[in-house]
């Protein structure tokens, strides 16, 4: 830690800070060679994310309460809606409550949409990028790709989808994890404070690690294929133990989008959580027509790290949230 | 009653855990892909010093303990208590033998030392870094024995026991590491 006089220098020093206009400029002529557009989208919104778990900065304009972006999500989808085509964005997102060594409260992502994609192919465009960007500076070793529950399995002997609330505490218990009060019984909680402290520190360094199928219940914004289990076409792809984007399969059924809000915002009413106002423009865009789409988001402050093989997000970012 | 999110959380934040004053020795947040956040912290129990870990979900409130560090100059112990003041106000604090601890053997008359407060009764004491002691008994010393750098036990004044060069003499002053209870050298006067 720098003494506070020291506190107006950035972050990260002037390697990792080249390191990323270096990538920026790549990224973009990778999307321009692969013809897809990059577009802007507004910061602030009037409507807000749902997700219990994504808490909004909240601010006024005119005395109207507005939200800074969690992610350029619904705004996307509206332009693919409207006929743009295939569309990507580097942007900076907000997201209250967020820090830590692998987060900031705002941070970079780069998120683009790609029609007539599903998520393995999309996984296979993100793998492209990676080896385009780890060029010259740290090259990912060829990818591997395992299913949510191959992961749990493999990595700390749980099956998700069968195995009791009861077995998953015993195993964190068993990895010295204390399980907080009141959590025994929420079996997506549990699978989250297993995934961030058991299973990703045992994920390989070097290789990148695309993990799909997640439980119905982790759907968030993906389509949900029919099956036993049925399971959600989302992935998440890992590097270093380090998740670094997130994909769908883009959920298109307006009805099933508009049950999900109400079930988030329920979920927000049970734990006391601020209701935030549901975006109708993005469910009329729905409505209207999203074409067949896959979608994803990548973490780039995260990709910087690895790449540059740091420990700590503030050492990649010009001036962290301390600094800001 | 003050409390503290976990949106707070650092390491020196004092906070009541089953009801005990507990430091935050280390905080780290996680968070995996869209789901729930948690803070994984690392806690020392004040009154016993025991350290264990904790996990919170991220948003839950902890109740603050009202501990607080005052640098008090030690007066006298009149066997059950230890009495200490703070210079500046001349307020008066008596510790108990649990709240003394180790630092018992270190205590010397005038000395300040650091007393932590909760709920303004003492929990703990620290000594200086470093005392100077008088040896109230040890072997004879033993001249020209510099080199080899022997050692032998010296009881000092205020009955901790230390391991001193074999050339230091009964009735010398030396110089203490609290923290490690090493001998640093001899006081000359």
């Amino acid at each position: 830690m720098k003494s506070p006089s020291d506190d107006w220098r950035p972050s990260a020093g002037p390697d990792v800070l080249a390191l990323r206009a270096k990538l920026l400029g790549r990224l973009r002529g990778w999307f321009a060679d692969h013809g897809v557009m990059e577009v802007e989208t507004p910061a602030l919104s009037a409507a807000a994310v749902t997700d219990p778990h994504i808490h909004s900065l909240e601010t006024c304009l005119d005395r109207r309460p507005m939200y800074l972006q969690t992610s350029p999500e619904f705004f996307m989808k509206r332009l693919l809606a409207a006929g743009s085509g295939d569309i990507y964005q580097v942007c900076r997102v907000f997201r209250d409550g967020e820090q830590g060594r692998r987060h900031n409260p705002e941070f970079t992502m780069v998120e683009w949409y790609r029609r007539d994609l599903d998520a393995h192919r999309m996984m296979d465009e993100v793998e492209s990028l990676l080896a385009v960007l780890g060029a010259g500076q740290r090259q990912p070793r060829p990818a591997e790709r395992i299913t949510y529950r191959d992961l749990c399995m493999e990595f700390a002997g749980i099956d998700p989808f069968v195995d009791s609330t009861a077995a998953i505490v015993a195993r964190l218990d068993e990895a010295a994890v204390a399980v907080p009060d009141g959590l025994s019984a929420d079996r997506d909680a549990l699978l989250d404070l297993l995934l961030a402290t058991v299973v990703e520190p045992a994920m390989p360094a070097e290789i990148p690690v695309f993990v799909f199928d997640f439980p119905a219940s982790q759907a968030a914004l993906a389509r949900i294929r029919d099956g036993d289990p049925p399971v959600a076409e989302r992935f998440e792809l890992f590097l270093g133990g380090m998740e670094l984007a997130n994909g769908f399969h883009e959920l298109r059924d307006v009805a099933e989008q508009a049950g999900r809000f109400e079930r988030d915002l329920q979920r927000r009413r049970d734990a006391g959580l601020k209701l935030p106002p549901v975006d109708h423009r993005f469910l009329a865009a729905l409505d209207a027509g999203l074409p067949e789409c896959a979608g994803v988001a990548l973490g780039f402050d995260r990709l910087v790290m690895w790449l540059a093989g740091c420990d700590h997000i503030a050492d990649v970012l010009s001036f962290d949230a301390g600094r800001a | 009653m003050a409390s503290y999110s976990t949106n707070e959380f650092r390491s020196g934040l004092k906070i009541l855990i089953d009801k005990d004053p507990c430091v935050i020795v280390e905080n780290e947040f996680v968070k995996p892909g869209k789901g729930q956040a948690f803070s994984r912290v690392r806690i020392r129990n004040l009154k016993t010093g025991r350290v264990v870990d904790k996990t919170f979900k991220s948003g839950d409130s902890v109740e603050a303990a009202d501990v607080m560090d005052t640098d008090m100059q030690y007066l006298y112990s009149d066997g059950e208590f230890y009495h200490f003041m703070v210079p500046d106000t001349y307020e008066q604090h008596a510790a108990d033998a649990v709240a003394v601890g180790e630092a018992r053997q270190w205590l010397k008359e005038q000395d300040t030392c650091q007393v932590t407060l909760w709920n303004n009764t003492p929990l703990s004491v620290n000594p200086p870094n470093f005392v100077e002691l008088k040896i109230v008994e040890t072997d004879p010393g033993v001249r020209g024995d510099t080199a080899q750098g022997g050692v032998k036990p010296a009881k000092l004044e205020t009955g901790a026991v230390v391991r001193v060069p074999l050339f230091v003499e009964e009735g010398e002053m030396i110089r203490v590491d609290t923290r490690s209870g090493e001998y640093v050298s001899r006081v000359k006067d």
